[in-house]
């Protein structure tokens, strides 16, 4: 049995170590809102944050997870940081099919908190890794900076 | 009790057979209790509804629920339905849900397509514009009607807004919710009144999307997020090159790990059964399979095109025979020729395929991002020799389509039923492709090979053109195949035998390859992918050889096209065409391209502007579009479909390729097959045409003009013509 910090709750899972964590998430949780789109890092729909920092799951197994806290997207709005992302995303209606939102939600999170003024530059260089197939790129580019402002 | 419509009121009957598609029958609840949307309201609610047809619930709580036949995969099927039936029910904006209707052509058939349900060729709004309209405006009659009854007022001195119904001469109002019951028992109008488009405060506004929240928060589901009591989840090894069999197998590794169930063949490979995704994966990655490889497919994507190049020198089946080409080219003082190579592509959505089967006895019920609900219902009624009725589909969100979902042979449902029927159904199935297998499965866009020449008089100006294309058909094989006549394919040479230009004589013509074995499929705007770029860079070489301004060119041959110039003019406008661009950095050489393309009934121009480096990699900036798609319903959502076609179309146009080698694909994730990411994104600006027009779809409509815009530019800020994509940008180095 291992032991997880998920969203505040110490929860126990019955998994081998090795098990990536997007699966421990997705199947024994039923967390469904961290997405499945590469298995290699690729694509960042399944990023979470580990410790504050925004990880890929799908590549992360569980064992490593183990004493850290981690905050997936149905537990990230008790942050003052992604309530203002998730406000402006909204108002902006950035999402299209919404898959990869999550991860770039939880990625745009992760940016602003450790940047409350992101370049233009700074959101390539972060979000870079959360691929968007539907190429809502422009409005999560300007629901960052939306964000931004919001917080100064 | 429930509300069973009493049919023999005349004007029922009247509404019944005078609206395509519609019935007053109420929805009866399905059987099993699983979560997402597209599910029926439970039982007892029944009772308290008001159900006037079938695409609007009213509850006495108030709430007004759209029930959509088309799927919400991103391009707002959801919110344009629901804006356009609140607009006519005067309902509140905030007082409006959204939920997905059940498989059911008698009531929810894409009336452009006949008696079949299911979304694409970017059609849901038009087909779906008078009925809904019909449908909202139905229920506010009977709704005033009701309130008319209860006050014992003139039901003329009624009025509607925000969901609240009033009177004011008496100075009586009400919601919705208190008139449901009441409502109910109203006939429907034989007369529907519909608003006057000036009247209207949510078309052609702002309506923000109904699907954002849960999007946002984790909450939406999709096929990969179902999880039903004592269900399985199968993952498939598939065969590693098209037509190949499984000739045997050993699963004994696969059986020994912890979690799987169960292994079965299925006609399309091995699946095994686990308890878990993770379980299942390593499961089918510890089969060992024999494959019967003697007629599958073994060509590599050279010999694909050698083949194509071959058949070019044939003429083929005419598509298009317009004045007399042979006598212009007999006389021409010119000649110009070029010719093009277009890889397959893969629609690689976000979301790999996948989809949840519960097989009974004479019954087979689905959770899917459905696309295409008739097809698949008669595909699977058919595999397990059930009533087309007795398929019934939960259609959820989908994470990305692009078409791959409304599959025309149904092929990764039917591959999931198999699944189901291989363990005699007795526990729900959940089949999920991981990223490998998406990618590899098939069903792509399919390579063409285009041929143009153009006869040039002794001015410099076009006679004639010809256009030659080569191609593997898609309908064919699918439920549309009945339009493939006199061997044309009209997916293959749309874009290209409806050339809009004033050129005298002009002929198009088609080879069909029957013996490549790669499955093809319609990939968001389907033949406009490759015959918008062959024709909008040969008019533009044909611009550049005359001497004169691309647009203006353009504008020359368009004159009988006024829906084409105002699109053209517009981005042109815009764009700043004509105007000195501003300068890169040092070395840098940068450049605007321009391209205009119908399809779907709707048209887009395209400005681009980008920079190339002395390395020759290139940057776009800025994609300046004009859009007409008649009545704009979301005009924010047309916006964000522009921004993200033209970010669709701009990875096809930079990486996009599948290629084979000895009849395996090459390619399996997205380092091999790259998406772009945001840094790559250009800045898009939209400009909506102001039309009465009725609507039509922009789900695809800006994906074709991208990449010629780009091929355009690149040639006017380097001189080189790039004929083939995706762009191999090495030859731009300066």
């Amino acid at each position: 049995m291992i032991t997880l910090n998920i969203n505040g709750k110490s929860t126990r899972v019955d998994v081998a170590p090795d098990t990536p964590l997007l699966w421990v998430l997705r199947d024994s949780l039923q967390l469904t809102g961290t997405k499945f789109g590469c298995g290699m890092a690729l694509c960042g729909a399944c990023t979470v944050h580990m410790d504050g920092q925004a990880i890929r799951s799908c590549t992360t197994p569980v064992s490593v997870a183990v004493g850290k806290k981690i905050v997936t997207i149905e537990g990230v709005d008790r942050l003052k940081v992604a309530q203002a992302v998730q406000e402006a995303w909204k108002r902006l209606d950035v999402v299209q099919c919404g898959y990869c939102q999550s991860g770039q939600i939880m990625s745009a999170v992760t940016l602003l908190t450790e940047n409350r003024k992101p370049s233009d530059a700074d959101i390539d260089s972060a979000m870079a890794g959360n691929v968007c197939r539907c190429a809502t790129y422009v409005r999560i580019r300007a629901a960052i900076h939306e964000a931004a402002k919001a917080l100064a | 009790m429930s509300h069973i419509p009493h049919i023999e009121n005349e004007s029922r009957r009247r509404f019944l057979h005078g609206a395509a598609g519609l019935s007053l029958a109420i929805y009866l609840p399905g059987t099993l209790a699983a979560t997402g949307p597209g599910l029926p309201p439970d039982a007892t609610a029944v009772a308290q509804n008001f159900e006037p047809n079938a695409f609007v619930r009213i509850g006495a709580d108030n709430v007004v629920t759209v029930i959509s036949k088309h799927i919400e995969m991103g391009q707002g099927t959801y919110t344009g339905i629901a804006t356009i039936i609140a607009e006519e029910l005067d309902a509140a904006w905030s007082q409006v849900r959204v939920e997905g209707a059940p498989a059911d052509a008698k009531r929810y058939a894409n009336t452009l397509w006949g008696p079949f349900q299911g979304t694409g060729g970017s059609s849901a709004m038009a087909n779906s514009w008078m009925q809904m309209r019909q449908a909202g405006a139905a229920a506010r009659a009977m709704l005033t009607a009701a309130a008319a009854q209860q006050w014992q007022v003139p039901v003329a001195e009624i009025s509607v807004s925000e969901g609240v119904i009033s009177h004011t001469a008496s100075g009586r109002s009400g919601k919705f919710g208190e008139f449901v019951q009441l409502a109910a028992d109203q006939s429907v109008p034989a007369d529907i009144k519909l608003k006057d488009p000036k009247d209207f405060k949510l078309v052609g506004k702002h309506a923000p999307r109904k699907d954002s929240a849960d999007k946002i928060n984790g909450k939406a589901v999709y096929t990969q997020d179902i999880h039903l009591p004592g269900m399985l989840t199968a993952v498939v090894a598939h065969p590693p090159r098209f037509g190949a069999k499984v000739k045997s197998f050993n699963a004994s590794k696969a059986k020994a790990i912890k979690g799987v169930v169960e292994v079965v063949q299925i006609p399309n490979g091995v699946a095994v059964l686990a308890k878990d995704t993770w379980s299942a994966k390593k499961g089918r990655d510890a089969l060992r399979i024999q494959w019967d490889e003697s007629s599958a497919f073994k060509l590599g994507s050279e010999q694909i095109f050698a083949r194509y190049h071959e058949l070019a020198k044939q003429p083929g089946a005419v598509a298009r025979k317009t004045g007399d080409a042979d006598a212009a080219f007999a006389q021409a003082a010119k000649v110009m020729r070029a010719s093009y190579d277009f890889p397959f592509l893969a629609h690689a959505a976000m979301e790999p395929l996948n989809c949840v089967v519960r097989l009974g006895k004479d019954e087979c019920e689905l959770w899917n991002g459905e696309q295409m609900q008739t097809g698949d219902q008669m595909a699977i009624a058919a595999l397990l020799g059930i009533k087309v009725e007795q398929v019934k589909i939960n259609m959820l969100y989908a994470g990305g389509s692009f078409g791959r979902r409304g599959s025309k042979d149904s092929d990764y449902t039917l591959e999931a039923v198999t699944i189901a029927q291989a363990i005699k159904g007795r526990a729900p199935v959940k089949m999920v492709w991981f990223r490998e297998d998406d990618m590899k499965a098939g069903y792509y866009r399919p390579a063409f090979h285009h041929v143009i020449e153009a006869a040039l008089d002794a001015q410099g100006r076009a006679t004639a053109w010809r256009h030659r294309l080569v191609g593997q058909s898609i309908l064919t094989g699918s439920p549309f195949a009945g339009m493939v006549q006199n061997g044309i394919d009209p997916v293959s040479v749309e874009g290209a035998s409806n050339l809009p230009y004033a050129i005298p004589a002009i002929q198009v013509d088609l080879h069909t390859p029957s013996d490549i074995q790669v499955p093809v499929h319609w990939w968001r705007s389907v033949g406009s992918t490759h015959t918008a770029y062959s024709t909008e860079t040969f008019i533009d070489e044909l611009a550049v050889a005359a001497g004169q301004d691309p647009v203006a060119y353009r504008l020359d041959l368009l004159k009988n096209h006024p829906r084409h110039t105002g699109v053209l003019k517009l981005a042109a406008d815009k764009a700043g065409w004509g105007t000195p661009l501003a300068p890169g950095e040092k070395g840098d050489r940068r450049a605007r391209g321009v391209a205009v393309h119908e399809s779907f009934g709707s048209f887009v121009a395209e400005v681009a502007e980008l920079t190339i480096n002395p390395d020759g990699s290139l940057r776009v900036d800025r994609v300046v579009c004009g859009v007409d798609c008649g009545i704009a319903i979301n005009p924010d959502i047309i916006r964000a479909q522009v921004e993200g076609s033209i970010g669709y179309a701009l990875s096809a146009a930079l990486y996009g390729a599948i290629t084979f080698k000895d009849g395996v694909v090459e390619q399996s994730n997205f380092h091999d097959y790259p998406p772009i990411r945001i840094n790559e994104m250009p800045k898009v600006e939209v400009h909506i045409v102001a039309s009465g027009e009725k609507p039509t779809g922009i789900g695809e409509p800006a994906v074709p003009p991208l990449a010629p815009a780009l091929a355009n530019a690149i040639a006017a800020a380097t001189g080189k013509r790039l004929r083939d994509l995706p762009f191999k940008t090495e030859g731009l180095k300066a």
